[in-house]
């Protein structure tokens, strides 16, 4: 990049500082900002100190060395970035930020960040994204202006579905006078962070280094407090390139304390016990309720206090699969009273969509009883964004609670506990009784289905999954966030109690999210001495398959056992009901499934694929008994330190 | 197509039934498997009718226990999230073997007696 005219930058730089400053609310005493929070007074509570407290209390004032006045503004955005628990970098090299490249790996010793070399920057969210689900701690990605945070979309969008907080930013130059031509103008914009808008929780455009600072500690904190979704910063080349100026007022880096959750409302609190105990069928719907070990212990307590079923959907364990109160959605339709936590979507909980004709209105029908109570807590409505549709239908609900699950269980199991009487108790025992041996049923038709084709070739997908199981039950293992969808075996016969034994799925169902969103768990779990299993499906891998190398290269082990059905599958089954419905015979071509949809002829390779990025494989695995043996190999390689794959051809689902 | 349910056949006369049925009824699951293909019954039920939860409802057609009658009584007007097959694109002959191919497939172990799905 040329050199710019020194004078001129600093005008523009002065120029924008000024519009920054005009834009606060108010002037900010940089000395005073640099402290701590002032001590907050405590309100009485009987619950222990969150984070939020316990941090304010306890926290020392840590201001540490920062680059000064004349050094790169890229070194004092390090020293910001450093402040915060954000422990590596997945991300795809790009000019657009050269600066903060070159300041982290070589300034900041490339620690704390570290840099993990990506393919396309959809891997580096997607690691960031499934990182989040096993640590709950959020990574930050850098994308290259323009065209780099166009291929991160997709990723960002499922993040922002799923409720994952991930931070980026996005690099740009927005002097357009100053500024290379050709490319790096191609690669600018005036707002380069509108693509994502819709789609993020929070974005901002810093003009300066002590805006950058207030920016990026505000981004972390916004992205980390429920609902948790990604955020994005624009990092302008001019402003990381340049030296840093303070303009006279010495720049300081705001102390992040972590923000409270939302807790719901106690009266709303109160009336959903009050519900919940006098209910006969009380029923407990969790989706993205709760991922800490801690949130499923809570949902545990309450659910044993009602003797309530849990039907867990899929976004999060939520509560373990083997308690006995775990069970199945056809328990819905016997509720009087329902809650619905953190749920994707509560019109589907409570009533049935069938796709079931050619113009594609389908059918609609209730599931429930029409005198039902419905109760929901969910950080939903703290959402503001309305462009994009992953709210769902609005379903209307008798005592909607806004507010962060986990944070609000401790009071409603208080309230719980308050309202129960001997009388209820007694009843919620007899209930319990019920449904432990409905579970027990539940458990042994589960087995059995799984039985059907257990010797067929393709291999079915109850046999992968507990050929699977078998080898990895003793270790402290992890179903790493992947795409695979395997009729949902192995939440139905592995034994799951940890938040890490399953964490949910995309969120927006993008394809190209599984294969790098495994290598971030599997990154979380290296840290932690997991071992990480993902069941790999064949047409998600095929959009970022450079994520294997980025695990080979980082030296992160995991074992990816392929769903290989040679298709598109759900596009397969689409194709073939439009067919029916509308009285034509599919249209296969030489393939399997109507053209288009087939992933075969010619057949992909993808053991050769993995191979050629590093990683030690095996396929394709046709024969179900040679599954076992290929996956002790497996588990050796990995053992050892190194990713493995097993290309496996399956049935459908 | 009841004939090919020999399980229902007195076993003093089960291998003369079967020697007689045999030609044919092989000729019938082979074209029956070939048409389950071909229609794309395997795309949501797997290749062995053995089904799944997130495709039929976790629905097992293989064995199934219905009578030809209803069987084909269904696959033409279905009821739930399965599309229609008509005559025009599934003739009753196909629908025969696709039936006869589901009623010979292999009777599953036991679920308790397989190691795999005990652990």
């Amino acid at each position: 990049m040329p050199k710019k005219d020194a004078s001129l930058k600093l005008n523009r730089r002065r120029f924008l500082t000024a519009a920054a400053v005009a834009g606060a609310s108010g002037a900010v005493n940089p000395a005073k900002a640099a402290n701590p929070a002032e001590p907050q007074q405590r309100l009485p509570s009987a619950l222990p100190p969150n984070a939020h407290i316990a941090a304010a209390e306890t926290g020392v004032p840590d201001i540490p060395p920062y680059a000064g006045e004349g050094q790169p503004g890229s070194d004092f955005m390090v020293d910001v970035i450093k402040t915060l628990d954000i422990k590596y970098l997945p991300a795809n090299p790009a000019s657009s930020y050269r600066a903060i490249h070159e300041s982290l790996i070589n300034y900041g010793k490339n620690t704390m960040p570290e840099f993990l070399t990506c393919t396309h920057e959809e891997v580096g969210v997607g690691i960031a994204h499934g990182y989040y689900k096993i640590a709950n701690k959020p990574l930050m990605t850098l994308c290259h202006g323009t065209v780099g945070l166009m291929h991160a979309t997709m990723n960002i969008y499922d993040a922002f579905c799923d409720r994952a907080p991930v931070i980026v930013l996005a690099g740009n130059d927005l002097d357009a006078a100053h500024r290379p031509p050709g490319v790096p103008t191609v690669h600018s914009a005036q707002d380069i962070n509108a693509i994502v808008r819709d789609y993020t929780k929070w974005d901002d455009t810093p003009v300066s280094a002590q805006h950058f600072a207030q920016s990026f500690v505000r981004a972390y904190q916004i992205a980390t407090t429920p609902p948790f979704a990604p955020v994005v910063i624009s990092l302008d080349d001019g402003l990381a390139t340049e030296p840093v100026r303070d303009y006279g007022q010495k720049l300081y880096i705001p102390k992040f304390v972590p923000t409270a959750a939302p807790a719901g409302e106690q009266g709303a609190v109160r009336e959903a016990a009050r519900l919940l105990v006098n209910a006969e069928h009380p029923v407990i719907v969790a989706d993205r309720a709760v991922n800490t070990e801690k949130g499923i212990a809570l949902l545990v307590q309450l659910a044993e206090l009602l003797q309530a079923p849990v039907v867990r959907q899929r976004g999060r364990l939520n509560i373990p699969n083997t308690h006995y109160l775990s069970r199945p959605a056809t328990v819905i339709p016997q509720a009087d009273v329902i809650l619905g936590l953190e749920l994707t979507d509560y019109w589907d909980t409570v009533n049935k969509f069938v796709d079931n004709n050619a113009e594609g209105v389908g059918t609609n029908s209730s599931r429930i009883k029409p005198d039902t109570k419905l109760i929901s807590i969910s950080t939903l409505q703290l959402m503001t964004k309305s462009n994009y549709q992953e709210f769902q239908r609005f379903q209307s609900v008798d005592v909607p609670i806004a507010g962060d699950v986990e944070a609000t269980l401790p009071s409603l199991i208080e309230a719980v506990k308050y309202a129960l009487t001997d009388d209820r108790k007694n009843v919620a025992a007899q209930r319990g009784q019920a449904i432990r041996k409905d579970h027990d049923k539940g458990r042994d038709g589960t087995r059995q289905a799984a039985a059907i084709a257990w010797d067929a070739s393709p291999i079915s997908t109850a046999r992968l999954c507990m050929e699977l199981y078998a080898q990895i039950k003793d270790f402290d293992w992890s179903l790493v966030p992947s795409s695979g969808d395997v009729s949902g075996w192995p939440l139905r016969l592995w034994a799951m109690d940890k938040h890490y034994h399953w964490t949910g799925t995309s969120g927006g169902y993008g394809v190209g999210w599984g294969c790098p969103a495994s290598v971030g768990g599997a990154l979380a779990n290296r840290d932690e001495g997991r071992f990480s299993v993902s069941i790999q499906s064949d047409g998600d891998l095929m959009y970022v398959p450079g994520a294997l190398w980025t695990a080979a290269r980082h030296k992160i082990p995991m074992l990816s056992v392929m769903h290989n059905n040679r298709g598109y599958h759900q596009e397969v089954m689409h194709v073939q009901r439009l067919s029916n419905f509308r009285n034509r015979l599919a249209n296969t071509g030489n393939d399997l499934g109507p053209i288009g949809t087939s992933i075969m002829n010619p057949d992909i390779e993808y053991h050769k694929l993995a191979e050629s990025m590093g990683w030690w494989a095996k396929g394709p695995i046709k024969d179900p008994a040679e599954l076992g043996p290929a996956i002790k190999e497996a588990i050796a390689v990995v053992k050892s330190g190194q990713p493995a794959l097993l290309n496996v051809w399956t049935q459908p689902r | 197509m009841q004939s090919v349910r020999v399980y229902l056949v007195p076993a003093l006369f089960a291998v003369s039934v079967m020697l007689v049925l045999h030609p044919a009824n092989a000729a019938s699951v082979d074209n029956g498997k070939a048409a389950f293909v071909a229609h794309g019954c395997w795309q949501c039920h797997g290749f062995e009718g053995q089904g799944s939860v997130t495709t039929s409802g976790g629905r097992v057609i293989a064995d199934t226990q219905l009578p030809a009658d209803a069987f084909s009584a269904y696959v033409r007007k279905p009821s739930g999230a399965m599309p229609p097959f008509s005559a025009a694109i599934l003739s009753d002959a196909d629908l025969a073997d696709i039936y006869a191919y589901l009623e010979a497939r292999p009777k599953p172990q036991a679920g308790k007696d397989i190691p795999l799905l005990n652990p």
